[in-house]
């Protein structure tokens, strides 16, 4: 067992990306991506709702993957690219999912929204927007205690819509 | 131009959709500590020694503070009720310990991660007492000087002779419906910044009322409030367990003026649940005696609520039973059952929540058991009046909101129950949603500058409710001008007073304040244009009288002002901060929500299929935030027929699970599109100007009946003990 003091001044230099950023951190290993967006780099959109990966309100994506940053130690994302929900409106130009929560109504406090909204984001990537059922089963890692379930599926199904209308035109 | 009204969408939408939106947890300032709390092991007994070399050998660490290092409250607290005082009983002020996770030590660290090693690695040594688990302990009155919870509604009500009603009616009906503890859970879990500069503090909390937690820092320091601010612009969900100051905000701003730094806290989930109370475990006793064609004769209801040792919380859950419907003999009864439990409190929705879930049952059983339809017998027992005072109501227009929700269900052609889809047995269930209607004192400020913008400034919260919108579409109504040119500015006690968010009661209240700002605004305005208000309209930026028209820049450019800015209050009668209504016209809210269920008999599935509830609570103020928040309280209510539970461990003295494993609540999965929402036509112009009432607990009040009904409805069986759990299904 090492002394007190090793255990806790061990330091590891990150190299990661965010939202389109290069970033170049020595944290500690035991620091979490979640912390790291939010106490390093001051992006607090992800939030901390339970730090176990029970609720989703820190989803973001991994090299286009939603993870719950919470569960993610930050030093394990050497090299990656992260996108927050900061990093999604263009030039003010809101997302198309962001858009979709708006005109749908698919949230109220607003605190599980980055996470529901980076899950969507990553729903509709993936492909599992067929049905409403999918979509609520693709969604179910993201709590809502205000409980805008309906809204947000429908949220969902209308970016999902949109945006493949933009690919294809 | 008609602005309020309209379905626009949320004006916070963007903030809140690109992460821009800060709550508590997201500020930060130079120089802060991250604060971790060391919670208790033990539910009743001594803090006898804290061994904190280990922490404090950690590098980062900068101080770990116990009991003898924090200051003690001043005598101006005592002065502070209980409520807002979320509780009388402050830890760390003494070596006591009366509830597993009560914190006994605080970490204080430059950064989270040592703070939160540090916290784990502390040794506390406890002498153990007895403790008492509180769900079998015995019940009793409410003691008045345990805190005023007790004295916020009628503990005992009786009006004629219910027992002797009861014996004497032809159809009766006796049970007793069991709910367990619920921990609100709201996504973010409580944080709270504290900063002092000299003398003067700033806390940026978590909260329901801003003004509340002013008051009682202020009065633990024994500071003036005028030192005392406040900052709370959006709060990631409410639902009651931010309503009222808890220990940890306090205990935050001790150890901020103790070490002369700023102070970061934000609860665990593990510690939210430990530290912030639930919605109690309760017990309801009904009795109902009827006459052959279904008019209740007499009614009896008991109820006994968990508490902790240290203040009587009482969660008045017989009120519906002097509320709903008419009756002549009614008695009602509220009890405590004190333990070694964090102190329980209120929650969405608090009193009728719990109380339409036992009655709605009760009134289900006594329907089958004369013979006739769930909704025809709440026809046959119409409150046309308030049963508990006799007086008329502010409005009720249930009759049109019954019609409407059983119209949009099918009611009357609603499937035969147990109706077989493929291994799903259906059912239908309804149950009478109403909450009591709670208005309070609110002041608001408006200001409108020349180009034609107006803010609106009063210290609300948004807790998600959409007061944002619906304010600044208040405001533009009175203004003539698009609600997206109306600037809300809110949750900061530098602000004008503002009521709580809670009761239901701040659109009705803030709204109404804002209201009055901003016509009187419109009032200056028209007089300096040398018109009489009452004579002029405003429109898109311009003020007109008969056939003359003049910009707002126009008017304030002639008088050399850059702006008007005027005060408006909503003012409750004899000076009251709080009440239930207008004298002689007690207010509620009211409706009826409609269920299907599929219930799998051999696994103990339970599933939502479908849901309608249509309601009646005065003027809807915007249709599209209304309709989600409606939504949001019948998945409440679902969560709370068929998933929630917070138990008590009886041997360990402490909560079995404190997170979002071990608690189920509803994902999104659970829920199908199929909830529909109706408000039906009403302005209740007794309660307030704006003709609203209140929508935010409503949603969750009867819902955990419907669904029992329907799952009675389904296959035969009834439930009794929420929530309604698939083990229940299967041993029946």
């Amino acid at each position: 067992m090492c002394p007190e003091e090793t255990r806790f001044s061990a330091r590891c230099l990150v190299r990661l990306t965010v939202n389109g950023q290069s970033h170049e951190l020595e944290v500690e290993p035991r620091v979490t991506l979640l912390d790291l967006l939010r106490e390093r780099l001051q992006l607090t959109g992800a939030k901390k709702g339970c730090n176990r990966g029970e609720c989703g309100a820190c989803t973001v994506l991994l090299d286009g993957r939603r993870v719950n940053a919470c569960l993610v130690l930050a030093a394990s994302a050497e090299g990656c690219a992260v996108t927050t929900v900061e990093g999604l409106a263009q030039d003010g130009r809101l997302h198309p999912v962001q858009q979709a929560f708006i005109e749908h109504d698919a949230f109220q406090c607003g605190f599980c929204t980055s996470g529901q909204i980076m899950s969507a984001l990553a729903c509709i990537t993936e492909g599992h927007t067929g049905s409403n059922a999918e979509i609520r089963e693709w969604m179910s890692g993201n709590l809502c205690r205000c409980a805008a379930y309906p809204q947000i599926a429908e949220a969902v199904a209308a970016a999902a819509r949109d945006m493949s209308a933009s690919e294809a035109a | 131009m008609k602005t309020s009204g309209d379905p626009i969408t949320r004006l916070d939408g963007p903030a809140k959709t690109t992460g821009a939106a800060r709550y508590a947890g997201d500020q930060a300032l130079p120089g802060q500590l991250h604060a971790v709390l060391v919670p208790s092991t033990i539910p009743a007994g001594r803090v006898t020694g804290i061994d904190a070399r280990a922490a404090l050998a950690t590098p980062g660490v900068v101080r770990v503070l116990t009991a003898s290092d924090m200051t003690r409250v001043h005598p101006d607290l005592d002065k502070i009720t209980c409520p807002p005082l979320a509780t009388r009983f402050l830890p760390m002020q003494g070596d006591q310990v009366l509830y597993e996770g009560q914190p006994v030590a605080i970490v204080l660290a430059e950064r989270l991660e040592p703070a939160e090693a540090a916290a784990a690695a502390i040794r506390v040594c406890y002498q153990r007492d007895a403790f008492t688990p509180p769900e079998t302990a015995p019940a009793e009155p409410p003691d008045p000087a345990k805190g005023d919870y007790s004295k916020s509604s009628a503990v005992t009500f009786q009006k004629g002779d219910a027992a002797a009603a009861i014996a004497a009616a032809p159809v009766r009906l006796a049970a007793r419906y069991t709910q367990p503890s619920r921990h609100a859970n709201p996504m973010e879990p409580s944080a709270i910044l504290a900063a002092w500069e000299g003398d003067r503090l700033t806390v940026y909390d978590a909260v329901q009322h801003l003004p509340a937690v002013q008051g009682a820092l202020a009065a633990v320091f024994g500071l003036g409030a005028d030192k005392v601010r406040v900052v709370s612009p959006h709060t990631g969900g409410g639902f009651g367990a931010k309503a009222f100051i808890w220990p940890h905000e306090i205990l935050t701003a001790m150890a901020a003026r103790v070490v002369g730094r700023p102070v970061k806290l934000a609860l665990s989930r593990q510690h939210m649940h430990a530290m912030v109370g639930p919605q109690p475990q309760m017990t309801h006793d009904l009795e109902l005696g009827a006459r052959p064609d279904g008019r209740l004769a007499g009614l009896t209801h008991a109820t006994a609520n968990i508490t902790s040792v240290t203040d009587d919380y009482v969660e008045f859950g017989a009120i519906p039973s002097r509320a709903f419907y008419a009756c002549d003999n009614i008695t009602t009864d509220h009890r405590v059952r004190r333990g070694h439990v964090t102190l329980p409190t209120f929650m969405r929705s608090p009193w009728d929540g719990p109380g339409s879930w036992a009655l709605g049952s009760a009134m289900d059983e006594l329907a089958r058991r004369l013979g006739v339809d769930p909704l025809d017998l709440r026809l046959a027992n119409h409150a046309d009046t308030d049963p508990e005072s006799g007086q008329p109501w502010s409005s009720k227009k249930l009759r049109e909101a019954y019609e409407e929700g059983a119209r949009r269900f099918g009611w009357r052609e609603r499937p035969r129950g147990g109706t077989r889809d493929g291994h799903w047995r259906i059912g239908c269930g309804m149950a009478d949603c109403s909450q009591g209607q709670a208005r309070f004192h609110s002041t608001a400020r408006v200001r409108l500058a020349a180009e034609g913008a107006a803010v609106v400034e009063s210290s609300f919260c948004d807790i998600g409710t959409g007061p944002a919108t619906v304010f600044a579409q208040v405001a533009a109504e009175a203004l003539g001008l698009d609600p997206r040119q109306v600037t809300v500015r809110s949750g900061d006690t530098d602000l004008p007073y503002s009521g709580p968010t809670y009761g239901s009661g701040t659109t009705l209240s803030t709204g109404a304040a804002v209201q009055r700002a901003a016509e009187r605004v419109r009032g200056r305005l028209a007089a300096l244009a040398g018109w009489a208000p009452e004579e002029t309209t405003m429109r898109e930026g311009r003020i007109t009288r008969a056939n003359e028209s003049r910009t707002i820049q126009e008017v304030l450019g002639a008088a050399g002002l850059p702006e008007l800015s005027s005060d408006g209050a909503f003012d409750l009668p004899g000076g009251a901060p709080v009440d239930m209504g207008e004298a002689g016209a007690p207010a509620r809210t009211f409706g009826a929500i409609f269920v299907e269920v599929g219930v799998d008999p051999e696994l103990g599935l339970l599933r939502l299929r479908r849901a309608v509830g249509a309601y009646s609570a005065g003027r809807i103020l915007n249709p599209r935030t209304a309709r989600s928040q409606m939504i949001g309280g019948i998945i409440w209510g679902w969560g709370m027929a068929a998933m929630e539970a917070s138990h008590y461990e009886p041997k360990l003295g402490r909560w079995l699970s404190k997170d979002l494993a071990g608690v189920a609540i509803p994902v999104n999965a659970d829920i199908p599109p199929e909830i529909e929402v109706a408000f039906v036509e009403e302005f209740d112009a007794r309660s307030g100007p704006l003709g609203a009432k209140g929508i935010g607990e409503l949603g969750a009040t009867g819902v955990a009946a419907a669904v029992a009904n329907a799952v009675y409805d389904a296959i035969g069986i009834r439930v009794r003990d929420l929530p309604i759990t698939p083990d229940k299904l299967l041993a029946a």
